[in-house]
């Protein structure tokens, strides 16, 4: 049986949803980019993408208790209203971090870096891929893909420490470069964490899907092969 | 409003603004500014004899809209809602004061064609009542006493109506069957069409799910939304629930300290539900009344 009004207004949110996402994760590679390219005018840019961020999340969230005050979702529904209420709040994080990345834009000027903003890049464009998948599947709510992304975040981890132990080296052996390397550190524990995120984001989508309240990092890789289970 | 934010190598994205997202409006001023207003209730009070039962209701109809009227037993919501279609004139020893105005023009006013107000606002009860008679003729019974005859327009009138009342599908291969051989979800269907059928342009609808199971009461609702798209619809109803599920705007009645009904609080039901003004009726919807 259709619930019209229930299913347009579920629609809508999950729209709203993917939109912030979008904006979340073009503000995160326009920061990293930003850096690269010591772009000041870019890196401002980030903080109104920000505002917009912030805003669209409130909005998002006050659908969501509106609907669950007018629509009475149960069930599924209602696990999927308060999983749609954790994912904005994940994704206003993640246009927080790309805050953060365009701040040390405007910070450390003109000066070398010495580590290289390669390794960065390619940090932030697998954090960014995790969101992006993470946030399909959680639309789609796909449980099995939801369990695989968290993988891809020991490599991501990987990454961070691999630039941090080299920022380390880099302040030793130049001293001078302090600053500027700690605040390199600083992205890349940014791009991290955006990398965490998705994984909550994967932990929702298997809320959604199951019931279950898990957290990835303490499970072992299963996939659900129980004949005739349904999500719900 | 679209916002455009310039992103990596000076390209610009645009994104699309919030304009499909239901927004809970910060105060009440201005609540229906861009309405337009079908019906206007002007001070309405409502006696049985010396015994007051609505005292000074005032509120507006939002035309094409659904408004619910809730509160509890007893608070004067189908004795408002009867008012609409001066259903309460046949109460013996009843007594109105104030106005009710449909299109601006008073139906209580002197000159008033009962029958005609009655037609324009049709009404649908809480247990379904269809008479004895064919599916057919109960869709065609209203048609038939305002004179039309032609048996080609009343077949269209008959399943146009039955269509917009979502049950032709369901009935279209046993119109001559009685009107009672079907379910109770159906009759009430039933019901509307026969309401539809003299197009009324309000639609009174007195707890009209309270006797259906759940998925016929579903049924109803998913139709009030088809039907306000071309009726303004009132309904009254003591399930919170529902009112919060099928209504844009919300009307809470209360019995005041001399027993008689009056209007606590009016507004968009998303703001009633959410962060109503008025104590009492935040008691109300959170089931802490009484």
């Amino acid at each position: 049986m259709v619930r019209q009004v229930m299913d347009r207004e579920v629609s809508k949110l999950k729209n709203e949803v993917l939109l912030l996402g979008s904006m979340a994760e073009e503000a995160v590679l326009s920061a990293v980019n930003a850096l690269y390219l010591r772009n000041h005018v870019t890196a401002r840019q980030i903080f109104i993408s920000d505002q917009e961020i912030n805003k669209r999340r409130f909005a998002i969230q006050n659908a969501v208790l509106i609907l669950i005050a007018t629509q009475q979702p149960m069930a599924h529904d209602l696990r999927l209203m308060t999983a749609i209420l954790e994912v904005t709040s994940e994704l206003e994080r993640i246009g927080d971090y790309a805050k953060g990345i365009a701040k040390v834009t405007l910070a450390i000027g003109d000066e070398q870096f010495a580590v290289p903003i390669q390794d960065i890049q390619m940090m932030a464009n697998r954090a960014v891929s995790m969101v992006h998948r993470s946030l399909s599947a959680f639309i789609s709510e796909d449980e099995i893909i939801s369990r695989v992304i968290p993988l891809e975040d020991d490599e991501v981890d990987r990454m961070y420490e691999s630039i941090f132990q080299r920022a380390l080296k880099a302040m030793i052996d130049k001293p001078d470069s302090i600053d500027v390397t700690n605040y390199l550190i600083w992205v890349a524990h940014n791009l991290e964490r955006t990398a965490d995120r998705a994984t909550n984001i994967c932990e929702r989508t298997i809320f959604i899907a199951t019931g279950e309240l898990i957290d990835i990092s303490d499970l072992s890789f299963s996939i659900s092969q129980t004949p005739g289970q349904e999500a719900y | 409003m679209e916002i455009s934010i310039e992103t990596r190598e000076n390209t610009s994205v645009k994104y699309p603004s919030l304009v499909s997202l239901p927004v809970l409006p910060i105060s009440n001023k201005g609540l229906l500014d861009g309405f337009e207003i079908k019906m206007e209730i002007l001070n309405l009070s409502v006696f049985y004899n010396k015994f007051r039962a609505l005292n000074e209701i005032s509120v507006k109809i939002p035309t094409n809209r659904i408004t619910a009227i809730i509160g509890p037993s007893g608070c004067g919501k189908s004795t408002l809602l009867r008012s609409l279609n001066r259903m309460n004139d046949l109460t013996p020893k009843i007594h109105i004061e104030g106005e009710i105005k449909l299109d601006a023009k008073n139906i209580y006013g002197k000159g008033v064609d009962i029958v005609d107000v009655r037609r324009r606002v049709g009404m649908v009860f809480q247990r379904p009542n269809p008479f004895p008679m064919s599916i057919f003729e109960n869709v065609a019974y209203g048609p038939r006493l305002y004179g039309i005859s032609n048996r080609m327009l009343l077949d269209e009138i008959v399943e146009t109506s039955l269509v917009k009342a979502a049950l032709w599908d369901e009935v279209k291969d046993k119109l001559n069957q009685s009107g009672m051989t079907i379910s109770g979800g159906q009759q009430q269907r039933l019901c509307i069409a026969r309401a539809l059928a003299v197009e009324p342009e309000i639609i009174l609808m007195d707890e009209p799910a309270s006797a259906l199971d759940p998925v016929a009461t579903i049924k109803i609702e998913e139709l009030m939304q088809t039907l306000k798209t071309n009726y303004t619809i009132v309904i009254v109803t003591h399930n919170m629930q529902q009112a919060a599920r099928v209504s844009d705007f919300t009307a809470f009645m209360m019995i005041n300290q001399e027993r008689a009904g009056t209007l606590v609080e009016f507004g968009a039901t998303p703001q009633i539900f959410t962060n109503p003004k008025n104590r009492q009726t935040e008691d109300y919807v959170t089931g802490r009344f009484g």
